[in-house]
């Protein structure tokens, strides 16, 4: 090697082998080393001013001071600073006014979708299609009302209804006949139910909760509104308690419902949703009763 | 080049040498030697600026207005596209995708033709670099003042030309960024709020990085781009074919190649070359055409000006450097154009693309309409015995004016919509939802599952009725057997 270079002007590292092997020189472009040190000159400016190295307790600071957590939280500031504008303008608002504003009914519903699937879906299923017990939300048979007054009044109180049980009231047979009765009700929208089941049903004292046509109003009001107890509407081919049929609806006849000591009762509780009892402020359950009352059968 | 393979039956070792021979040729233009062309005046040049200019439109397009407002504007935080009289919205991009295929076909089939047609006369490094150099030479002189300049100490004088062309560069590109901006806002609005700090830090940021991008691009990487950072550069190299022309050394003619002798003309036994070496001067990314095809040749036809002069001035015929198809230089039968199946495939893609884009843009519906229907639940029963779904109708207005949308539903004699009255004021330029229940009476229904169609009309301004129509599903309970 201390011999001088026997191939001088050669493009070589002055490396010899062998008398005639040589290491040619081959660099990369100066851009490219250019670019090499400049990236790392960005990695010092960036390590100085964001997290990078990791210490014992969590990373450096980094003098910008930016974390996650605060560009997380400032984004949902200006989240929330959008939907401040619409709950604002909505605070004043009757559930039927929002209604009657197709922007801000829009807003309401993709709002209350959120409060919907935290709150009702569990029971009522996530598009309120129901389920076993529990009433569809999308059809506009309400047992309380489907007005927003009465929606309204059900999330905020919860509902509970009672029906007697009736297997020490009634014969077997009267049972038998009154659960025909029923189908044959369900059936026909309400037409074809027999002169047997009509008579029992009014002198066993039904009518006091199901009401006059048995479409389970007590009293219908002349706006169009009713007033009732929560007693299922006979006349539709909606079933309260499913799978419904003769021996769903003789299972009600004779066990009633939420009769504390009868085991084999129906269960059919609401809890109150507002608060303190619930976690809803007054402004999700109006959101909730705009939400509801779209879902297909709102009065 | 130095013949490195030796015939396989040969058992004679490869000589170490003849190794390092090849090495010592093997030049890489890394940049280490900034290239200083020469410019001289020519038809390919005429060409060139020419074909350069196209980028004007580039720089002036955004000041064309068109009913009062930006002729072509991309509208982003809008989600808008103008394009003369057509709006495009998001829904209508499908059309974009033709747009790529057919330049990405066009670069292929001007490739498969001419060689890097696209590189050597219209790529933006090329323009840009050659507008530099221009600049360039114009302050510091012909290449060899500037190589003088580039080794001489730093003075006055050189700091003075050094802070102009500088200067200018970076001036050429805010311009350059500027321009870009001004095709995605209004450009009148932009120069307004643009030098007095009022414009979206958006438009600052891009045009800062377009004039560092510019700035070094085309003052410092130019070939180098070409050479190390462009893809396309290599993707073309394959569209090449033997027939297709390109600025070619016509080797037979040209070599052995001699320097100019006066006495021998008329008994000369040396090729139309006389090693002049006109050809490499005027090359802007430095290579040297005699040896052939070469990734470096951006195919700009430079060195053909260059070649034809100097054989004006000794009295020999022109186009020893020429447009020349490889089939030609070997003395082979030349193809006709359209003999080439390659070509028939490209103009077909071509006219297909384009033809959908033309029929996109010229069948553009006022109205678009998209229907969700609701899966929980599919379908309800209702108090009067009657099967109620429920649908979402996206309702997309691409007018400039509110539409008051009427909703029809057809496809069952018993069927009931709820929900359509009043109609949906659908907004411009945007998707208005809209909520609607369909009801069908049980006894009614034949099966589980039957095609609904909703149609939505609205009159707009000029009286003209928008009609669009979108199928969907009717489900409900398996029909009753009795």
């Amino acid at each position: 090697m201390a011999d001088p270079n026997p191939f001088p002007g050669e493009n070589n590292t002055g490396h010899v082998w062998d008398d005639n092997i040589r290491e040619l020189k081959n660099p990369p472009p100066r851009w490219w080393m250019q670019g090499f040190w400049l990236s790392i000159l960005w990695v010092i400016g960036y390590s100085i001013l964001y997290p990078t190295w990791p210490l014992g307790e969590g990373p450096n600071r980094g003098l910008l001071g930016w974390t996650q957590i605060k560009e997380y939280e400032q984004g949902l500031a200006r989240i929330e600073a959008k939907r401040a504008e619409f709950e604002d303008r909505i605070r004043d608002l009757s559930a039927d006014q929002i209604l009657a504003d197709p922007g801000l009914k829009q807003y309401t519903l993709a709002s209350a979708k959120v409060l919907f699937g935290d709150n009702c879906a569990a029971c009522h299923g996530s598009g309120g299609q129901g389920n076993p017990g529990y009433p569809v939300l999308a059809d506009d048979d309400w047992l309380y009302g489907g007005t927003t007054a009465k929606l309204t009044e059900t999330i905020t109180g919860g509902r509970q209804s009672l029906m007697p049980a009736h297997q020490t009231m009634l014969t077997e047979a009267e049972v038998d006949t009154l659960a025909h009765w029923v189908v044959a009700m369900a059936e026909t929208g309400g037409e074809g139910g027999s002169e047997a089941g009509w008579n029992l049903f009014r002198s066993k004292g039904c009518v006091a909760c199901h009401g006059q046509t048995a479409n389970g109003h007590v009293v219908d009001l002349p706006n169009g509104d009713f007033i009732g107890v929560g007693a299922a509407n006979l006349r539709d081919g909606i079933w309260r308690f499913e799978p419904g049929g003769f021996e769903s609806a003789r299972h009600t006849i004779l066990y009633g419902v939420n009769q504390k000591d009868v085991p084999e009762s129906r269960s059919a509780v609401m809890p109150a949703f507002a608060q303190p009892a619930g976690k809803l402020s007054a402004q999700d359950i109006k959101k909730l009763v705009v939400y509801v009352h779209s879902l297909g059968g709102g009065r | 080049m130095v013949q490195l393979n030796t015939p396989p039956e040969s058992t004679a070792p490869v000589s170490v040498d003849a190794l390092y021979a090849e090495a010592d040729d093997w030049h890489v233009n890394a940049g280490g030697q900034t290239i200083h062309a020469k410019r001289i005046p020519g038809r390919w040049r005429t060409i060139k600026w020419a074909l350069a200019s196209v980028w004007l439109i580039y720089l002036l397009g955004p000041y064309l207005r068109w009913d009062g407002r930006q002729a072509v504007l991309f509208d982003i935080p809008n989600r808008q596209y103008h394009l003369f009289s057509v709006t495009v919205l998001p829904q209508d991009f499908w059309m974009l995708s033709l747009l790529l295929l057919f330049f990405a076909i066009l670069l292929a089939v001007m490739t498969a033709l001419a060689g890097r047609v696209w590189c050597g006369f219209f790529c933006f490094q090329t323009v840009w670099t050659d507008v530099f150099t221009w600049i360039e030479e114009r302050l510091e002189g012909p290449p060899a003042a500037r190589r003088k300049l580039d080794a001489a100490p730093m003075s006055l004088e050189k700091l003075k030309v050094r802070t102009i062309k500088h200067g200018l560069w970076l001036l050429i590109g805010v311009l350059t960024g500027f321009s870009f901006v001004a095709w995605f806002t209004d450009a009148p609005t932009l120069w307004r709020t643009f030098f007095t700090g009022q414009a979206n830090g958006a438009a600052y940021v891009t045009v800062a990085l377009f004039t560092v991008g510019t700035y070094v691009l085309a003052g410092f990487l130019r070939e180098q781009t070409c050479f190390w950072l462009c893809p396309y550069a290599r993707i073309q190299g394959v569209m090449l074919d033997r027939s297709t022309i390109v600025p070619t050394y016509d080797g037979r003619r040209g070599e052995p190649r001699a320097r100019l002798r006066r006495t021998d003309e008329g008994t000369r036994t040396t090729g139309d070359c006389i090693d002049c070496n006109q050809c490499v001067a005027v090359c802007p990314t430095g290579v040297d055409i005699r040896r052939g095809q070469q990734e470096g040749c951006i195919t700009c036809a430079l060195c053909i000006d260059a070649c034809d002069q100097v054989m004006d001035k000794i009295g020999r015929p022109r186009g020893l450097i020429r447009y020349a198809s490889l089939d030609e230089l070997e003395g082979r039968s030349t193809r006709g154009l359209w003999l080439r199946p390659r070509i028939w495939v490209y103009v077909l893609i071509l006219g297909l693309s384009l033809f959908g884009i033309l029929h996109g843009l010229t069948a553009l519906d006022p109205l678009e309409l998209r229907v969700l229907h609701e899966r929980a639940p599919l379908f309800v029963l209702q108090s009067d015995g009657s099967i109620q779904n429920k649908y979402t109708l996206k309702i997309l207005n691409k007018t400039h004016e509110p539409l008051a949308v009427r909703i029809r539903a057809k496809g069952h004699d018993d069927l009931r919509l709820v929900g359509a009255e009043p109609p949906i004021e659908a907004r411009p330029g945007g998707v208005t939802p809209a909520t609607v229940f369909v009801r069908i009476p049980r006894e009614a229904l034949e099966a589980e599952q039957q095609p609904i169609v909703f149609r939505i009309e609205a009159e707009r301004a000029t009286g003209e009725l928008a009609v669009t129509e979108r199928e969907s599903v009717f489900v409900g309970p398996e029909p009753r057997s009795d």
